[in-house]
């Protein structure tokens, strides 16, 4: 009954519009409701567990807070393994603090990005809403397993990079209430700009962003005798053309031309298809850390069958290592625990490395 | 030439590197005949017979081959057809160095084989923000909401099931990553256009035009001027579509490419595409559309993919891929066989709209001549040109420069860095050089 009545005033709104729209020309082709069957409303609980975007207006933040204190406990626990304990790493990503400084955090802008000083560009130099940090930590964080952190813990974790970006004490706690705050003191909060003809929507005049498509470079279609002199900027350096595999393998063994025979070099390898067992692992998080050839954050496998080879207990050792996490075996970074996988599952993985991952 | 011949009367499968070492040093040298005298070599190393008639011809011709004279595979053998033994060589690869984790990383489409604008489906460049999954249809939703109730009457979920219902279109576009050919923004970085350009492909996509949806729920379009995509995946990739593109019937929601439903790693089984704009807003495994009255400065359009200008500001939301072309064939890394006659061969696209003329040169720029264009000329999608090129044996700098029905003529390196600079990292359109030396062999340079 109660679906009857909610179809009968579907249909009562798309008069409605239909009438409008008759009245109005720019809008003839607009159908709301209009394809029978198909799409139904969604529920207040159903949007409420997907809408979870913070706009730089905070619109969508949801209420909380949480300390540098408490964010610094779950960084270590969630986060140093691929960021660095004071998110400086650049093992894994890009760093995500650093740069700087007490008069960016005055002026809004990072003067290491025009000065040229800047070694590199972290987060935090680049960023001009903090609504986009705490958007991206609360969907994306952490990278093995994200969507797992609580309102509390995003504030609390946003607290402690900003307390690393010296931004806030110590003794901080950052919330909905306060988060604005933040946003004023934001060392690059100045440092973006839309005037620039790439935005493909109404320009500023328009109420929208930009120049409306002006390009910003120019160039002319000269046919003959363009310049006098033609000027080589650069040239392929011979580690580059030796880092990216055989070329020869890269090209056809037939047609116009051959790819030249370059050595072998590392890598780009083809995407390679995986075995069961590596699916496993990529699934489980383990392939986001450590490569089978190769180390990524941690170990690679082939080095840790190499250091446990020939020992007895080693399997169930280093089943108990990955469950538990740990530091210090293979350097500073600390592997994150894996309570998450299953004991079989965490069996098969550990006894796949030790059989060298093939 | 023995070697490759080294088991006499045997059907051998072709060499994966056709040329070795030495002979592409015959080739450096001058002894571009090798090839005539290879074929001569393998019919003298062949059974007796053919040793004897190897003067009258090609053996190949003479000897009619095994394919000839047997019994071939029957219909369905491979049920879902694969290319053939002979076509290893042409992957998706990644470049080292350029990410660290797989799962945050790049593999690039090998434009150097390809033929015409349709990128098979398989060679399609991959981009992920956090991995890919191959997501189960039936347990797929797509959500339609507004950022506050004003903007949208009614917010809706649709299945598979019911977006397949839709009117649809199908239309050939070009997806650009805004970082393609961001390596070489400051210098030369890698060898061939697989890596210089390959982060580009071109399908036919199907789908529901996005505004079919929005105003099936009702939307105000005088409050909602933006748009959000959010994607299923872990990163859950978000990034501002501008309700203009969307109100011109241009952005889609796909679930078809190039005839079958997308490939998991191009975001089966639903995606939205975006037309000329650069490839992180196709958000791939769409499960989320919210209309909002403002832009939203995700941390793909306030972190990463901004423009780094020389005075210290980032571009934001710059989106759309200005017109750009590159030489397929002859390109970096590869050897021409001989003097003689080339088709020369590659591809212009434009986000503003359809290419209106490529123009080549193979003197570095001084003279340029108007090369042929493949049509039906498509909007916001990849062109394929030609022209013909006699090599004379000399060297040789090529170059293509794309023009689109806008009237922009695409840049040089000298005139894009004069405005933006070197570190930039996205939206590099500049005019790809390939330089030819004696020897055959041809390379990555820039041509200011």
């Amino acid at each position: 009954m109660s679906r009857f009545s909610s179809a009968s005033l579907g249909l009562c709104v798309t008069k409605t519009v239909l009438v409008f729209a008759l009245f109005s020309a720019s809008t003839a082709a607009f159908a709301f409701d209009n394809y029978k069957g198909v799409g139904r409303q969604a529920t207040p609980a159903e949007v409420k567990a997907w809408d979870i975007d913070v706009r730089p207006d905070f619109k969508g933040l949801p209420k909380g807070s949480g300390s540098v204190d408490k964010g610094l406990e779950l960084f270590e626990e969630k986060c140093a393994s691929c960021h660095g304990t004071f998110g400086e790493s650049n093992e894994v990503f890009t760093p995500l603090v650093g740069g700087t400084t007490k008069d960016d955090m005055k002026t809004g802008r990072v003067k290491g990005l025009s000065s040229g000083e800047l070694p590199q560009r972290t987060t935090f130099t680049k960023v001009a809403t903090i609504s986009t940090v705490f958007d991206y930590i609360q969907r994306a964080m952490p990278w093995t397993a994200p969507k797992s952190l609580k309102p509390d813990e995003v504030y609390a974790i946003l607290a402690y990079l900003l307390n690393l970006s010296e931004m806030v004490p110590a003794d901080f706690v950052l919330s909905d209430k306060n988060i604005a705050e933040v946003q004023n003191i934001l060392p690059n909060r100045n440092g973006m700009t839309t005037d620039h003809g790439m935005w493909t929507g109404a320009s500023a005049t328009k109420g929208g962003m930009g120049n409306g498509g002006k390009p910003d470079v120019k160039n002319v279609a000269c046919m003959k005798n363009c310049k006098t002199e033609v000027k080589i900027g650069s040239v392929l350096p011979d580690y580059a053309r030796d880092a990216h595999g055989n070329l020869a393998d890269q090209n056809r063994s037939f047609g116009p031309v051959r790819g030249q025979q370059t050595s072998a070099g590392a890598a780009a390898a083809p995407v390679a298809a995986v075995s069961g067992t590596m699916d496993l692992a990529t699934k489980s998080g383990c392939m986001a850390c450590h490569g089978v050839n190769n180390k990524i954050v941690g170990p690679g496998y082939n080095e840790v069958m190499t250091r446990y080879k020939g020992q007895p207990d080693a399997d169930t050792r280093l089943v108990a290592k990955v469950k538990s996490g740990g530091q210090g075996v293979w350097g500073a970074v600390p592997m994150p625990p894996n309570g998450h996988i299953k004991d079989e599952d965490l069996k098969t993985i550990v006894q796949w490395i030790l059989s060298g991952a093939k | 030439m023995s070697n490759m011949f080294k088991q006499p009367g045997r059907l051998q499968s072709a060499p994966e590197n056709f040329l070795s070492e030495a002979q592409v040093k015959a080739v450096a040298t001058g002894r571009r005949d090798f090839i005539r005298k290879s074929f001569l070599a393998a019919g003298a190393a062949l059974a007796a017979p053919m040793v004897a008639r190897a003067s009258e011809g090609d053996p190949n011709i003479l000897e009619n081959p095994p394919w000839t004279t047997s019994l071939g595979l029957p219909v369905a053998t491979n049920p879902y057809g694969v290319p053939s033994k002979y076509e290893s060589q042409l992957l998706r690869r990644e470049s080292p160095g350029l990410a660290r984790v797989g799962g945050a990383s790049v593999s690039f489409s090998p434009l150097q084989g390809l033929f015409g604008i349709i990128t098979p489906s398989g060679l399609h460049f991959e981009r992920h923000h956090q991995g890919w999954h191959d997501i189960d249809p039936s347990k797929h939703r797509l959500m339609v909401n507004g950022s506050d109730d004003s903007l949208l009457k009614k917010p809706k979920v649709y299945t598979l099931d019911e977006l397949m219902r839709l009117p649809s279109a199908s239309r050939i576009h070009f997806i650009e990553c805004g970082a393609n050919t961001g390596l070489e923004w400051g210098n030369v970085a890698v060898p061939t256009v697989q890596y210089t350009h390959g982060m580009l492909s071109c399908s036919e996509f199907t789908g529901v035009p996005l505004k079919v949806l929005l105003e099936d729920c009702g939307v105000d379009y005088k409050k909602a001027r933006y748009v959000l995509a959010e994607g299923a995946d872990g990163s859950s990739m978000t990034r501002t579509i501008p309700m203009e593109m969307v109100e011109s019937g241009e952005v889609m929601v796909a679930y078809g490419q190039n005839g079958e439903m997308l490939r998991p790693e191009n975001g089966y089984p639903l995606r939205l595409v975006v037309p000329g704009v650069q490839g992180v807003s196709w958000v791939k495994w769409l499960r989320r559309i919210e209309v909002g009255d403002k832009p939203y400065a995700t941390k793909d359009e306030a972190v990463h993919y901004i423009d780094l200008q020389p005075s210290g500001l980032h571009r934001q939301y710059s989106s759309v891929q200005e017109a750009k072309s590159v030489i397929t064939s002859p390109s970096g890394g590869q050897t021409l066989l001989d003097k003689g006659f080339y088709n020369v061969s590659g591809l212009a696209w434009s986000g503003r709209g359809r290419i209106k003329q490529v123009d080549v040169s193979f003197d570095g720029g001084i003279n340029w001549q108007t090369a042929r264009i493949e049509g039906p000329v498509q909007n916001k999608a990849l062109t394929r040109f030609n022209t013909n090129w006699v090599w004379d044996g000399k060297p040789a700098i090529l170059q293509s420069r794309a023009i689109d029905e806008t009237g922009y003529v695409q840049p040089s390196y000298g005139q894009l860095r004069a405005v933006r600079g070197t570190k930039s990292i996205y939206h590099n359109n500049a005019i790809q050089s390939w330089k030819v030396v004696e020897s055959g062999e041809v390379s990555n340079v820039q041509v200011l």
